[in-house]
């Protein structure tokens, strides 16, 4: 599916991303990864120190959606493949790898980038390549 | 209050998500789509979230503890580790293969999707699986 480039929306879109990244710091002094606040509350070796917080983190992004139908009336635009083992293969993989990676694009390519981790400019650096070259194959059957 | 706070937090962290369009599979695959219909937007999305978290973290860390907790918690690793280039390159080519990461996907959880649902469960068997095998590894590895 076409997509249009909207570049007002998500700049703005990724600075709400940012504000909320900087709040979660200055708060609870955490870093905004997701996969991190999902996993740490997760079998086996849960952190029970951080389950209400992470809870209560986890709630805020789903009701982002109730949220957003509320003000704007209708649902986000969203065009998920209908092909359900691709994606469960797909979940699988960006689960285990982003927990066995220590980050996702969250915690490596927004929060580690901004300071300056070497760890997760390399990971950004690698995912960003893979994710390009699986598109490639997929679309284009390289 | 530190509930609350929580809350919205992720709160606007969702919102952020679904107005960058980050929530929408489709746009990410054409940002990973160089040579078809390139949708250059999510290089904004990540632009926009440092622009505000690289002087914001700077910022904060000049305070010696956050509000609510008594110490920062940053990652402490540093070194260039087998794990982190695997992770990486397995987390992509699943964000290539489904379009969703971790956030994107946990929020799009109530859109009565049935595929988002079925890859929300998937990612979470994941890291779950992850974390198994993690505690195996360093488990072998202290003995």
């Amino acid at each position: 599916m076409e997509t249009e480039f909207t570049p007002l929306s998500s700049l703005v879109g990724g600075m709400l991303i940012g504000i909320s990244a900087v709040i979660l710091l200055i708060t609870n002094g955490r870093i905004a990864g997701i996969s991190g606040i999902v996993s740490r509350i997760l079998p086996p070796s849960i952190h029970r120190s951080e389950l209400s917080q992470g809870l209560l983190f986890i709630a805020g992004l789903i009701l982002a959606i109730p949220t957003w139908y509320f003000i704007d009336g209708g649902m986000p635009v969203q065009f998920v493949s209908n092909n359900y083992l691709v994606l469960s293969i797909a979940g699988l993989l960006v689960g285990f790898g982003a927990v066995f990676g220590n980050g996702c694009t969250s915690g490596h390519g927004v929060c580690g980038i901004s300071r300056m981790s070497t760890r997760s400019i390399v990971a950004t650096s690698v995912f960003m390549t893979t994710s390009f070259l699986t598109v490639l194959f997929l679309r284009h059957g390289l | 209050m530190r509930n609350f706070i929580t809350l919205v937090t992720g709160l606007i962290f969702g919102i952020g998500l679904i107005m960058s369009g980050m929530t929408n599979p489709a746009k990410v695959q054409n940002f990973l789509d160089f040579f078809g219909n390139w949708d250059p937007s999510l290089a904004l999305v990540m632009g926009g979230a440092i622009f505000i978290t690289m002087p914001g973290f700077w910022l904060v860390q000049k305070r010696k503890s956050p509000f609510f907790e008594k110490l920062f918690h940053f990652p402490t690793k540093s070194d260039l580790d087998f794990r982190l280039l695997l992770g990486a390159a397995i987390f992509g080519i699943g964000w290539g293969l489904g379009g969703f990461c971790p956030g994107p996907a946990i929020t799009s959880i109530l859109t009565g999707s049935k595929g988002t649902f079925l890859f929300v469960m998937t990612m979470i068997l994941g890291m779950v699986l992850a974390k198994s095998l993690v505690v195996t590894l360093e488990r072998n590895r202290d003995v």
